[in-house]
C-alpha cells in the first residue's frame, strides 16, 4: 500500500464518519449527505482501486491522472456552490415573503385589537 | 379627493426617516383628505415608527431590512386584502409634492400606472448630472420604447396603481436592486398594463442623507445597465414568487365591512 492510498482512504473514511455523525444529530439534510456521499464514494474507489483512475484517464487521452483527477474535483466543487447559490436565493426569496406576511399580519391584529377596545369602551352606544 | 370613487391607499417605504416622516404623512393628509397612509418602516433603527404613527399613519413593521421592493410588496399586499382600489407610492423624505395627487390619480382613467416624473418639460428645477444622469436617459429610452409611450422618469419613487397594477405588483415586486423602479414597471408592462407620466417638480430632502454619492454614480450606472439588461430577459413568470393568494380575498369587505 502507498501512503497516497492510504491517504485517500483515511480521507474519505472521515468524510463518511462525519457525515453519518452529522445526520445522527440531525445538522445535515439528506439531501446534501448523499451528494457529500457519493463524492466520498468515489475518492475512496479512487484510492483502493488506483487502475480505475488510470484507465480513465487513458481512455479520455489526459496525460496525468492528477490532472483528471482535479478537473473533477474543480467542477464538483463548482457545482456545488453554484447549487447552494441557488439554494440561497430561494431562501432569502421565501424569509422575504414571511417578513412581509408577518408585518401586514401585525398590523392587522394590532387594528382589530384596537377595534375591540373601541366596542369594549362604548358598549351601549347604538343599541 | 372626492368621497365617491376607489378607495386609496398611500403607502410610503420609510428606512431611518425619523425627520421627515411625520411631516411627510401630515402633508399627504392635509393634501388629500379622507386618503389614507400606510409607512412601511423597514427595521428602522430610529423611531420611524412611532413619528408616523402620530403623524396618523397606518404603521407597518418589518422585522427587518428588505428594501424599498420588499417594503412596496408589504403595503400591496395589505392594500389588495383591505380592498383599495388605488395604490400611492410616495418617498418619506418629502421629495415628493403630495399635491400632485388628485391629477395623478385622475389620470388613471386613460392607464394602469401614472408615474410622477422628472425632467418631463423645461425649465425643470431637478438636477442630475453625469453617469448617474446618464443611467437614468439609458433607463428612460429603453422602458419608453418597450411601454410604446414618452417615459422620462424611471426611477422615480412616485406612482400611482390602479387595482389591476396592485395586483400584479402584490404578486411580483421584485426585492433586486433598481427591482423596485426598472424591473417593476418592465414586468407591469409585460404583463398588459399601460403606463403613462405627469410632469411634476420634485424638492431636495427634507432630511437625512440622499442614498446618491458623485462615486456611486459610475457603480450605479453599471448596475442599472445590468438590471435593466436582466429584467428584459427573465423568464416570466418568476419562479420565486411564492406565497400569495392567487385569487386575493379582501379583508373588511362584505360582510364585516366598516
Ligand atoms: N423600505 C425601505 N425604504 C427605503 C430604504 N432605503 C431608502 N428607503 C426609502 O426610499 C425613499 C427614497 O430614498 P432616497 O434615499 O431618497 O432615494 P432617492 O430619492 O432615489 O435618492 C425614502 O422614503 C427612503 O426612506 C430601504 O432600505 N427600505
Ligand atoms: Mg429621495
Amino acid at each position: 500500500m502507498t501512503s497516497a492510498t492510504v491517504l485517500g482512504v483515511l480521507g474519505a473514511l472521515v468524510v463518511m464518519v462525519t457525515l453519518f455523525e452529522m445526520l445522527r444529530r440531525r445538522r445535515l439534510r439528506e439531501k446534501y449527505a448523499l451528494l457529500w456521499f457519493l463524492i466520498a464514494v468515489t475518492a475512496l474507489l479512487a484510492a483502493v482501486v488506483p487502475g480505475l483512475l488510470l484507465a480513465i484517464t487513458d481512455l479520455l487521452g489526459i496525460a496525468l491522472p492528477l490532472n483528471l483527477a482535479l478537473f473533477v474535483g474543480i467542477l464538483v466543487l463548482f457545482l456545488m456552490t453554484l447549487q447552494h447559490s441557488s439554494d440561497l436565493g430561494r431562501l432569502e426569496e421565501r424569509s422575504r415573503t414571511l417578513a412581509e406576511e408577518v408585518a401586514v399580519l401585525r398590523l392587522e391584529v394590532e387594528q382589530r385589537r384596537k377595534e375591540q377596545q373601541a366596542e369594549r369602551d362604548a358598549p351601549a352606544e347604538d343599541e | 379627493m372626492s368621497t365617491s370613487g376607489p378607495r386609496i391607499l398611500v403607502i410610503v417605504p420609510a428606512w431611518n426617516e425619523e425627520e421627515s416622516v411625520g411631516a411627510t404623512v401630515r402633508e399627504i393628509t392635509a393634501a388629500n383628505p379622507g386618503i389614507e397612509v400606510l409607512v412601511v418602516d423597514d427595521g428602522s433603527v430610529d423611531r420611524t415608527a412611532e413619528r408616523a404613527e402620530n403623524a396618523g399613519a397606518l404603521v407597518c413593521r418589518l422585522p427587518f431590512n428588505l428594501g424599498v421592493g420588499g417594503a412596496m410588496r408589504a403595503g400591496y399586499r395589505y392594500a389588495l386584502r383591505h380592498g383599495y382600489g388605488v395604490t400611492v407610492q410616495i418617498d418619506a423624505d418629502g421629495q415628493h409634492d403630495p399635491a400632485y395627487l388628485t391629477e395623478m390619480v385622475a389620470a388613471l382613467d386613460h392607464s394602469d400606472i401614472v408615474i410622477g416624473a422628472r425632467f418631463a418639460r423645461d425649465g425643470d428645477p431637478y438636477r442630475v448630472r453625469g453617469p448617474r444622469r446618464w443611467a437614468m436617459v439609458l433607463l428612460a429610452a429603453v422602458l419608453s420604447r418597450i411601454a410604446g409611450t414618452r417615459l422620462t422618469d424611471v426611477t422615480s419613487g412616485y406612482r400611482v396603481a390602479n387595482r389591476r397594477a396592485t395586483m400584479i405588483f402584490a404578486m411580483h415586486y421584485p426585492a433586486e436592486y433598481l427591482g423596485d423602479t426598472v424591473e417593476s414597471l418592465v414586468i407591469a408592462i409585460r404583463s398588459g398594463c399601460k403606463v403613462a407620466q405627469l410632469p411634476v417638480d420634485m424638492r431636495p430632502r427634507a432630511a437625512g442623507q440622499a442614498s446618491a454619492s458623485p462615486v456611486r454614480a459610475v457603480i450605479y450606472l453599471s448596475r442599472a445597465v445590468v438590471a435593466l439588461g436582466l429584467a428584459l430577459v427573465r423568464r416570466w413568470p418568476a419562479t420565486y414568487d411564492e406565497g400569495v393568494e392567487h385569487q386575493p380575498q379582501v379583508v373588511g369587505a362584505g360582510v364585516d365591512a366598516s
